[in-house]
């Protein structure tokens, strides 16, 4: 797995990369991305090409770095950067703004489409928006000042606004379903919002009993939206299962310092993938002879977990009897390390297909494009 | 390069010293000629535009990652297999330095702006001379026969320069020279290699005095470099660009089997000879000839002198250490040279709003003082977001650099008091365990409860966990809100004993025992606290006991005046 990646170093230290969006029925791989940077004296989002052109590759993993498309300057740290279609991103900024900018394919060039200068902010300062999620037209962004915002691309100004959603800082957010998004914070609370509600509560709040650890990142299961995973400031990865309980499912060491991000992999959900400020980045991958992957068997993989274990709504066998027995011979659960060691903190990464995408605060990009799934 | 202005009207001018700059300002006093009214502007002189070109950044990013790798070589390994490696990572850094190198010629030749092109064309010959002086070094400290690779050194560094003369440089070497030099490995020793290129050396040098080649004047002159005859050389001296290039020449046709400790007096003799009377030898050629004596301090001492950037003597300094080629004598001010020069170049980067974080690795390496240097630098850092402030608390805490910790965490805390946040400002108290600040934060929701009557951020309260033990007046607040919730739920019994055990384990701050009193009367009034007998025993301590408490209080109360 070493040998298919090369750091690209591109002067600027990326925090957020994401693949643009590949229509699901072809077979392609994805070819571009784009990539943020943060703590420049003047920052830049960038669309890079891989040139993958149609569906077959060569063996050679490695074919040529990443090649730079255009960029474009950005006013304060890009702390989140999400696809909003094929020809348009979302940026968030250190400086509470919300931005969507237009790659235009044919000249090569970007520009500003829409813009929210101070959407997240405090009375007499700016506010860090941390978070974005979108699913075209509408876009939610969270922030350092608790407040979920709520945008569509297409209007001039805020759809809804939760003022005062968070005491804490919100670090990421994502769609639990089209109308209910997950959101996680600063004191170690996830918290589920269903935006046909009226009011301004959550309708579900969910924390690990013990210790706070503020949580930094969330992602979904692609096919059970019941399946959620978190990552956050210990390093630990928690698989919830939101319909039951208060409390996840299974928790895994995964990272000695800050889990960045979490993904599963949108195809082949029997693989996740998270990054760390302690530089690395691992797969993990089940391999299990029952139908549900071993991380979402419960239990933590090296004690016991001392609390009661309802029966999910679902009634699955397996998953009640891998709880109450702990027995993780069930499956198997491998983790592997993708990156070369001694890199600095890995911020970002996404992965698509067969090709995953990361960046570091060495000031490097990775491209994998023969990853294992 | 820019003049200031004031300081050639004749102003005075102050100026401080930063950690990567100058700060000059104009001062009140004036010269008696001086003319024009003050100027208010501070201006930055920055020493190091270096660290801010983006294609050095790579230099340096990449660099980090070769040193990183580089001190993690055990130290415990016999040095003949430690060797290889040392040259291989010596031979990394070189790379790196041309692809650097490489870059930047490109965007030096494809620019219309003259004077971006003439700025990067300097950085290119900067970068130029970098690997040829560390190529040298390498050559003559790490590698094993010396003149091989000597000739490689010259080939590849007059390649850069000029190709044509690359080309009549091959010519003079055609391959059969190459099995001659068989010796690495080879199945001859130099001395016998010596007695037979001495042997034929000989032969050629009968057949000139014999006039053997007079018919063919060009023959004649071939064979008089290859017997490596001076003054023909010399007469050559357009096809040499440099002295150096003359010198391993002269070598390779005199003297191919010259030791080591006998080549600073053909370096010296070559240079003579090569340079013009007129013209002074320049930094990088005393340098060369520094390298060529051995003279590694002198080396790096005239390198420090020369570039402006403490990259390459850092770098290089620190490798030659682990190869334990320099005698390490201590200076006055208790680091060794190594030492000195790392933290000097980390210094350096720590100014940079990016780089920062490369400084830190080469800090965890400078045993003496570079915990101290990290100590002091690293609270300077600007904290723009959680996220920055994130990565700065994990470099203290894996350091165990917990004043640095403490005093982040404060203050991030009071930015979030400042602006309303009281979850995240407990989550940074809760970080640094900061009891005094998680106090204080409480004191805040206290008050808000006085003013306001409800509390704010319930999210925040109602799922305090064992966070609440940080300090006595969280515990209280959560226990306090628990009292509310109790008495919501119409729990009359346990919210009595809950507010029984607040008043008397002495964690309700004096200033809201009015409060507690208060909110204990309804209490008083309930009828309804229990139905079975336990309960009406439970109620009657119960009431005695806040009676007790009531009276306790308007002694207080009369003695000190309470505010809420």
């Amino acid at each position: 797995i070493m040998e298919n990646i090369n750091a690209k170093y591109v002067s600027q230290k990326i925090s957020k990369t994401r693949w643009r969006l590949v229509s699901h029925s072809s077979l392609q791989q994805p070819d571009i991305f784009a990539t943020g940077s943060w703590d420049n004296e003047v920052n830049k989002i960038s669309f890079w090409s891989i040139g993958n052109h149609g569906g077959s590759d060569t063996d050679d993993g490695f074919e040529g770095d990443p090649q730079l498309l255009c960029e474009y300057k950005h006013d304060g740290d890009v702390l989140d950067l999400q696809f909003l279609d094929q020809d348009r991103i979302v940026t968030t900024s250190s400086t509470g703004a919300v931005t969507i900018f237009r790659h235009h394919q044919n000249s090569q060039t970007i520009s500003v489409s829409h813009r929210w200068p101070r959407a997240h902010r405090y009375p007499c300062d700016n506010a860090p928006c941390t978070g974005v999620v979108c699913s075209s037209p509408e876009i939610v962004t969270v922030g350092e000042d608790g407040k979920i915002i709520v945008f569509r691309a297409d209007q001039e100004g805020v759809i809804r606004v939760i003022e005062n959603a968070d005491s804490s800082t919100i670090h990421a957010v994502t769609y639990l379903r089209t109308t209910e998004i997950l959101t996680v914070n600063s004191i170690g609370q996830l918290k589920l919002w269903d935006f046909r509600q009226q009011s301004d509560a959550p309708s579900q709040i969910l924390s690990l009993s013990g210790d706070r650890v503020p949580l930094h990142c969330v992602d979904r299961h692609p096919n059970q939206q019941h399946i959620v995973a978190t990552g956050g400031q210990d390093g630990m990865l928690c698989v919830w299962d939101v319909r039951q309980g208060s409390t996840p499912f299974s928790l895994m060491e995964a990272h000695s310092a800050e889990m960045w991000e979490v993904h599963f992999h949108p195809t082949n959900p029997d693989h996740l993938f998270t990054c760390s400020e302690d530089g690395s980045l691992l797969h993990w991958e089940t391999s299990t002879h029952s139908d549900m992957p071993s991380f979402l068997q419960g239990g933590r993989n090296n004690s016991m977990i001392s609390r009661s274990a309802m029966a999910p709504a679902g009634g699955n066998q397996s998953l009640i009897s891998a709880w109450l027995s702990g027995d993780s011979s069930k499956g198997r659960l491998e983790t592997t390390h993708m990156l070369p060691s001694q890199t600095l903190s890995v911020n970002s990464l996404d992965v698509l297909g067969q090709c995953l995408v990361c960046g570091t605060d060495g000031e490097a990009i990775f491209v994998n494009r023969q990853v294992p799934v | 390069m820019q003049n200031i202005p004031a300081a050639s009207d004749g102003k005075h001018l102050g100026f401080a010293w930063g950690p990567g700059d100058i700060l000059v300002y104009e001062t009140l006093y004036k010269a008696s000629v001086a003319q024009g009214s003050g100027c208010s502007f501070i201006h930055e002189v920055r020493k190091d535009e270096d660290i801010y070109s983006p294609n050095l950044r790579k230099l340096f990013n990449e660099s980090h990652h070769i040193f990183v790798g580089l001190q993690t070589i055990r130290e415990d390994l016999p040095s003949k297999n430690k060797k290889p490696q040392f040259v291989s990572i010596s031979k990394n850094y070189r790379s790196v330095i041309r692809a650097c190198m490489e870059e930047l010629q490109q965007v030096a030749v494809s620019t219309k702006d003259a004077e971006v092109a003439t700025q990067y064309g300097n950085q290119v010959s900067i970068l130029l001379a970098i690997e040829l002086i560390w190529n040298l070094c390498e050559v003559l400290t790490l590698s094993g026969s010396l003149l091989l690779h000597l000739l490689d050194w010259v080939r590849l560094h007059k390649a850069d320069v000029d190709e044509k003369a690359a080309e009549v440089l091959q010519s003079e070497s055609p391959a059969e020279h190459h099995d001659y030099w068989d010796v690495p490995g080879g199945t001859q020793t130099l001395t016998e290699f010596d007695v037979k290129w001495r042997h034929w050396h000989g032969e050629v040098n009968r057949c000139l005095q014999d006039n053997s080649f007079a018919s063919n004047q060009h023959l004649e002159i071939i064979c008089k470099i290859i017997v490596g005859d001076e003054d023909t050389l010399l007469e050559h001296k357009e096809l040499l660009s440099t002295w150096y290039h003359f010198l391993v020449t002269r070598l390779l046709f005199s003297h191919p089997t010259v030791k080591p400790t006998e080549l600073h007096y053909y370096a010296q003799s070559c240079m003579t000879m090569f340079l013009d009377a007129r013209s002074v030898p320049e930094p990088l050629d005393n340098i060369l000839l520094a390298a060529f004596e051995f003279d590694i301090h002198q080396v790096i001492k005239e390198c420090s002198i020369a570039l402006n950037n403490w990259w390459f003597v850092a770098h290089l300094t620190d490798l030659l250490d682990h190869c334990k080629l320099l005698q390490s004598h201590n200076l006055h001010f208790g680091s060794n040279l190594r030492e000195f020069l790392l933290l000097e170049y980390a210094s350096g980067l720590f100014t940079h709003h990016s780089l920062w974080q490369l400084a830190v690795d080469y800090f965890d390496n400078c045993p003496e003082f570079g915990r101290v240097y990290l100590g002091l630098q690293i609270e300077h850092i600007p904290l723009d977001t959680e996220r920055k402030a994130l990565k700065v608390l994990r470099i203290c805490e894996q350091r165990q650099m917990s004043e640095q910790v403490r005093s982040i965490c404060k203050i991030m805390a009071m930015r979030a008091l400042r602006n309303n946040r009281l979850g995240s400002a407990l989550s940074w108290s809760i970080r640094a365990k900061d009891a005094a600040f998680a106090t204080l934060i409480s004191e805040r929701f206290l008050q808000d409860y006085c003013t306001r009557g409800t509390f704010s951020d319930l999210d925040l309260i109602d799922n305090l966990g064992p966070a609440m033990l940080l300090s006595d007046r969280l515990t209280f607040l959560g226990k306090y809100r628990e009292f509310h919730k109790l008495y919501g739920e119409k729990r009359f019994s346990e919210a009595a004993k809950l507010l029984l055990s607040l008043m008397t384990a002495k964690i309700a701050p004096r200033s809201f025992w009015m409060t507690l009193l208060t909110d204990a009367l309804p209490l008083l009034e309930q009828k309804e606290v229990g139905h079975r007998a336990h309960d009406n025993m439970d109620k009657k301590r119960v009431l005695s006991s806040l009676k007790t408490s009531f009276e306790l209080l308007l002694m207080q109360l009369s003695s000190t005046s309470s505010k809420c």
